[in-house]
């Protein structure tokens, strides 16, 4: 699962990069910065690429998921801040939802 | 061109319902909701049972709406409770349960109806509030504040959806003969009416006429505002 989701997450990055100015480095892997320091995306980029997100995982994975966090915007502790720790939270998401729909 | 999708909550009875009848008529795709099932049937429009304050069932309808109609273009929060009461005689369960409706459901149909929305660059969102704002009425505190509450969602929504091409707006109808206001006092009603600048009973159609001037495509530099009724400011 962790994979597919990094996968659509890359897939997604590789969308924007079209777009963006200043591109998300992919060749990073799962420690290319999406959102506070030394991300690329500013909120609203963020809102864009998390929607996106929401998006794809619904149609890979069969569950919605809301991507909403107290922390979204926080410059430190961002689950956003990374491919990385956005890949582990949508997983822990998806995990959560599969647990309370049996 | 496709058929406009347009998502109504409250739709089993009062100004809800008549928005129903009133934009099916129109020719639009007409998805609406409410707690309990509908005693009516027409064609363009489909009920689902959901609490607005429900977050699992508010995503799982936008996920069927998504997966139907792939699209939505309009999105009218119109479900909503009330409470006539002296504050201090007034439980806190009643003070939860009006919030989670007005304030918690316009929320959440505006968060998930945004995402929805964006996909096309368009949307229009009319949001519910009421004259009891700026008149202060005594008896409506918990009431009025949960729309005042939507008030500052839609200025501040209207910001930040800018950018996605959607509207937010909102409508702040005076009384009409609902169920909604059913249980105030006669005298306490036209001591009401006597404040508006026109005191006279809200019709149903006057507030689709607010509505239907929001959603018009040609409405797109129109956002953020409130349009009460009854000439009251
Ligand atoms: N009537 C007035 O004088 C007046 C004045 C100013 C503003 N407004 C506003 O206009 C809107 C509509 O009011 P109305 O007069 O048409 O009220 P109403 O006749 O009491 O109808 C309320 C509608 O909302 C639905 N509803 C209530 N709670 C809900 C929930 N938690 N989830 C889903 N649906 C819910 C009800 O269906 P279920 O019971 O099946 O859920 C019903 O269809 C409200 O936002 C109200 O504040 C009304």
């Amino acid at each position: 699962m962790e994979q597919k989701i990094l996968d659509l997450i890359f897939q997604i990055a590789n969308e924007f990069n079209e777009q963006l100015e200043n591109k998300i480095a992919i060749h990073q892997g799962r420690e290319a910065h999406l959102y506070g320091r030394n991300g690329v995306l500013d909120s609203l980029g963020l809102v864009s690429f998390v929607m996106a997100v929401e998006q794809s995982v619904e149609s890979e994975f069969s569950v919605a998921v809301t991507l909403a966090d107290e922390k979204a915007l926080s410059q430190q502790n961002s689950p956003f801040q990374t491919i990385g720790s956005l890949a582990d939270y949508i997983k822990k998401l998806i995990e959560e939802a599969s647990r309370t729909s049996g | 061109m496709d058929k406009q999708v347009t998502l109504i909550t409250g739709t089993r009875k009062g100004i809800g319902r008549f928005l129903a009848e009133h934009y099916v008529k129109q020719g639009h795709l007409v998805v609406g909701c409410s707690r309990s099932e509908v005693d009516w049937h027409m064609e363009g429009y489909e009920h689902h049972i959901v609490d607005v304050a429900n977050e699992a069932a508010v995503t799982s309808l936008f996920s069927a709406v998504h997966k139907k109609y792939g699209r939505l273009t309009h999105l009218i929060n119109n479900a909503g409770i009330a409470s006539m009461n002296h504050s201090v005689l007034t439980p806190l369960s009643t003070v939860h349960t009006i919030l989670n409706t007005n304030v918690v459901g316009t929320f959440l149909f505006c968060r998930e109806g945004a995402k929805l929305m964006q996909r096309n660059h368009y949307g229009r969102i009319i949001n519910f509030s009421t004259v009891a704002v700026p008149l202060h009425l005594e008896g409506e505190a918990v009431y009025a504040a949960s729309k005042a509450a939507i008030v500052s969602l839609t200025q501040i929504l209207a910001r930040e959806l800018a950018g996605f091409g959607i509207t937010v707006n909102a409508v702040g109808p005076t009384p009409v003969q609902t169920d909604l206001i059913r249980a105030v006092p006669v005298d306490k009603m036209q001591a009401l009416l006597a404040r508006q600048a026109i005191p006279r009973f809200a019709e149903f159609r006057d507030i689709a006429n607010v509505v239907d001037f929001f959603l018009r495509p040609e409405s797109d530099f129109i956002s953020g505002q409130l349009i009460y009724l009854g000439g009251v400011s």
